[in-house]
């Protein structure tokens, strides 16, 4: 059996930041295994611009954000095994891979960071009524085909979902020649960046129609030929005689994406339902001591940049575990979900382990104005801040100091007041 | 050329035929009117080897079921087909249902199903601990099991062809003549002549039979088909262990009603419900009517189903003949030389093995002269990755690099076992037909990661361009053009 101090499963966005830190910090015995054939992960196929304003200060494409990041890796002694895939994960930070030219592999890892992201919800996850025919695709995966392959998989396009990806691929499917007729959103908000919403959809005059699902999908010859759209009520029930119908060959899902915790479940990992994500401390230790997680497989991001912040903070701690880890990690606080909020991370905080302040990374969980964002401890009010915005799309993030912290009782409550 | 024997429809019944007849010496042709076989109602039913205790004594449903049963336990591990022997489950929840179990358990003992039992309530949650808490009583039934009902078509069809029978894909029978004792079946493609025809085509058996009916009194006097549609929710793998045994509810008129069970692969399905509404015998669609049905009646069997979890929905559709509970399996009185297999549904996947003992009856009764060939073998299916050992993973690798692949990232299926698909003795050129072949796609991703890189490797092992490779049957072209500047040169 192979030994490694540190084993990083995923070299996407959130793997490379984690290796880049962990290195930076001092471990020197670091392997990234990356089930692709390149760095990058799913940057790759994120040929549109918008990437790296927070981190690099500049408008990138997610190729070119990939690359910084794999340049400041190639510059250290981080180990990468490409084209192999972890198949099984213990809880004793065994790591089974498979490759070509090694075979199946165990891999005894000091520390291990989960940094597998995250997949599409596909049709059946909503289940959609309709024929089952060719040229129904998740937005992601049309994106894999037309960015990275060349293949155009459609002509007349409806997406269901506004979700960023989905924004996205309406644009690139236009500029590719196809026509895209509509996007639904279930909501009566979009779940995607407003920005998106604008340079994706206004500018190339693409109906958004809120409150509106698929309700049917009709086959020709093997491949979808109409598509049949509804309005929805309150409920989100679709209500009868608000049928509109699309002759289309193509219809694109963009609803949702869950991180892929499967590794993650076998090790027997806490999962939280609401992020579907291993539950995490303020190092990003999940509930497995040593194995730590970060990006699409902790909680689904709207900004790559935000990973990478996030991976840094999971790479600094695995290597501060690696080379000198302490026991007693101090009192533990439990962060609570109050009204309007949807999840937390982390989700627990072991105070003597906070250096001088904590971020919080968390959504709402409905579209406000003009609210505030107040945390609580044993009712004292810890911290507040006003938001002008407030929607489930947008991750927001606060921060409290160690200070602020000693202050409170054994759990905060984070809520959304008037 | 000439065969001794035509065989309709590649389907369970079908396949199940020619891999029987291939043990003899003579000349058989399996004609399919889709591109790959198992397409219909094959692919899309509940998976189920049933024990035998729900088709009434002395039919020939009752016979061939108990014996499909015993034969899967020989023949399934042969094959290497995922075949599973769990025990089928009953539930009642009242006077009117545990009547309803004691009848099905006379039925049982007189058609021969072996070891039956009738379980108390606490008997019941030993076995099933997310029974639903009213259910009190159940009709154990250990010789039932699960099967992965494609893989058995394909095994059968796959042996059948290896040892000589001729395979015809995407030939459809429009035509059938009976000329000087020689039955000429005209198709899309060439005309094809045989001695005897089987016919073994589901759905269309009608129309099939009707072909050869030159009487228009026969046509009419002849079996008609209704589709019954029944609609499916195939669950993540996380709820694959909710049911330990197939858990039925007591059969209505409709069929036999909404079960709960694992999967051989893992996940746990849940349906169907019985429609007469299908638009036509291959409408397949999904309604959110039998969504809502199924879920709910579902959940008066297992507790605590989460559907969010659920990765696929489906629709196969049951080949009725109305007012008839039994198969019809017999020489046409009216064409000699043409032997009907009517109405397959239920348990038709269980009786399949079976058939193909009847079919070597009926055929000797027409007069076939049918020989054992000498140089009959059977060759298992490939295991699967997740199969293996660690040892016999790294065999593979060593023998084949590509072993050390994987595409199918949820399935764990590497690009070896895709290749090892795409040259079998008949290969289809559709992500769905890799999917059936070797799991890849079935996952919860279903095929978001690895579809694209499917089409890849079917386009570099077929020799085709992208926009030729189905998602799966004709006309289900995946790429339409290509990008600016993106055309494929190959």
């Amino acid at each position: 059996m192979n030994k490694h101090d540190l084993v990083i499963i995923g070299g996407g966005p959130a793997g490379l930041s984690a290796a880049y830190e962990a290195y930076q910090a001092g471990v020197e015995d670091i392997l990234i295994i990356e089930r692709d054939n390149t760095l990058g992960g799913i940057l790759n196929q994120c040929i549109h611009n918008g990437f790296g304003l927070h981190r690099f200060k500049e408008e990138l494409t997610g190729p070119e954000y990939a690359g910084r990041f794999i340049e400041m890796v190639n510059k250290t002694n981080v180990q990468v095994k490409s084209n192999s895939m972890v198949i099984h994960l213990t809880n004793d930070k065994q790591v089974h891979y498979v490759n070509k030219d090694e075979g199946y592999q165990v891999c005894q890892a000091k520390a291990v960071i989960l940094a597998m992201g995250c997949r599409e919800r596909t049709r059946g996850a909503i289940s959609i009524p309709g024929d089952r025919c060719a040229g129904i695709f998740t937005a992601g995966a049309c994106q894999k085909y037309v960015n990275m392959d060349g293949y155009l998989v459609g002509k007349r396009v409806v997406i269901l979902g506004s979700g960023d990806i989905g924004l996205i691929m309406a644009r690139r499917m236009t500029l590719e020649g196809a026509k895209v007729l509509a996007v639904c959103e279930l909501m009566p908000y979009s779940n995607g960046l407003n920005r998106n919403i604008v340079q994706c959809l206004n500018d190339f005059d693409i109906p958004l129609y809120l409150s509106h699902t698929v309700t049917d999908i009709i086959e020709s010859d093997g491949r979808v030929s109409k598509v049949i759209v509804s309005k929805v009520d309150d409920k989100l029930k679709p209500i009868k005689g608000s049928e509109i119908e699309f002759d289309c060959d193509t219809l694109l899902l963009s609803v949702g994406l869950i991180p892929e915790n499967e590794l993650s479940k076998e090790a027997g990992i806490v999962i939280d339902r609401r992020t579907n994500g291993p539950v995490v401390y303020e190092n990003m230790e999940t509930s497995i001591e040593g194995v730590f997680a970060c990006g699409n497989v902790l909680h689904v991001h709207d900004l790559v940049d935000y990973v990478s912040q996030e991976a840094a903070k999971a790479g600094v701690s695995a290597a501060k575990y690696i080379l000198h880890d302490k026991k007693d990690k101090g009192r533990l606080i439990k962060l609570t979900n109050g009204n309007l909020i949807g999840y937390t991370v982390p989700q627990k905080v072991r105070l003597d382990n906070v250096d001088d302040s904590l971020g919080i990374f968390f959504r709402v969980r409905s579209v406000m104005e003009k609210k505030r964002i107040v945390v609580r401890s044993n009712d004292k009010v810890i911290y507040k801040v006003m938001k002008l915005h407030l929607a489930p799309s947008e991750m927001e993030n606060i921060k409290l100091t160690k200070e602020q912290l000693q202050d409170c009782g054994d759990e905060i409550v984070i809520a959304v007041e008037d | 050329m000439k065969y001794n024997v035509a065989i309709i429809g590649a389907g369970i019944t079908g396949t199940a035929i020619a891999f029987e007849l291939s043990k003899y010496d003579i000349n058989v042709c399996l004609i399919e009117a889709n591109n790959d076989v198992a397409m219909a109602t094959t692919k899309a039913n509940s998976g189920i080897v049933h024990a035998g205790y729900d088709p009434l004594p002395g039919t020939n449903m009752a016979r061939l079921n108990v014996l499909g049963n015993k034969m899967y336990e020989e023949l399934a591990p042969k094959l290497n087909v995922h075949y599973k022997k769990i025990g089928s489950l009953v539930i009642g929840r009242n006077e009117e249902n545990r009547k309803l179990i004691e009848t099905l358990y006379e039925r049982g003992i007189k058609n021969g199903v072996p070891g039956m039992k009738i379980l108390s309530k606490e008997e019941v949650r030993e076995l099933e601990p997310n029974i639903q808490d009213d259910v009190d009583c159940a009709l154990y039934a250990p010789s039932a099991g699960i099967v992965s009902p494609w893989e058995m078509a394909l095994a059968l069809a796959e042996n059948a062809v290896r040892n000589g029978v001729d395979i015809k894909l995407s030939t459809k029978v429009v035509e059938i003549n009976k000329v000087d004792g020689v039955f000429q079946i005209i198709t899309n493609k060439k005309m094809i002549e045989a001695d005897y025809v089987i016919n073994a085509a589901g759905l269309y058996a009608d129309e099939v039979y009707k072909m050869v009916l030159n009487d228009n009194d026969l046509k009419a006097k002849s079996f008609k088909i209704v589709p019954v549609k029944g609609e499916y929710y195939l669950l993540d793998k996380t709820q694959g262990k909710l049911a330990n045994h197939v858990v039925f509810q007591t059969p209505n008129e409709l069929g036999k009603g909404v079960l709960v069970s694992p999967t051989v692969h893992g996940n746990l399905i849940v349906g169907p419900n019985a429609s007469y509404s299908a638009r036509s015998k291959n409408d397949v669609s999904n309604t959110s009517e039998a969504f809502d049905y199924v879920r709910v009646a579902s959940s008066i069997s297992i507790k605590d189903i989460s559907f969010r979890d659920n990765i696929r929905n489906f629709a196969g559709v049951r080949a009725t003949i109305p007012g008839l509970d039994d198969f019809i399996i017999e020489e046409s009185p009216y064409v000699k030389g043409f032997i009907n297999f009517g109405g397959i549904k239920s348990p038709g996947l269980t009786a399949a093995p079976a058939f193909g003992l009847e079919a070597v009856e009926l055929l000797r009764k027409c007069g076939a002269s049918l020989n054992k060939k000498v140089d009959w073998d059977i060759l298992p299916l490939p295991k699967f990755y997740k199969d293996m050992t660690k040892e016999e993973i790294n065999q593979k690798i060593k023998e084949n690099p590509q072993y050390g692949q994987i595409i199918c990232r949820c399935e764990t299926v590497s690009e070896g076992e895709i290749v090892d698909a795409l040259h079998r003795p008949f290969v289809v050129n559709s992500i769905d037909g890799i999917k059936r072949r070797t799991n890849a796609g079935m996952g919860r991703c279903q095929g978001g990661f690895c579809g694209p890189k499917v089409l890849e490797i079917i386009k570099r092992e077929l020799h085709i361009k992208a926009d030729e490779v189905l998602q799966d049957k004709e006309g289900s072209n995946i790429v339409l053009s290509y990008t600016k500047g993106g055309k494929d040169d190959e």
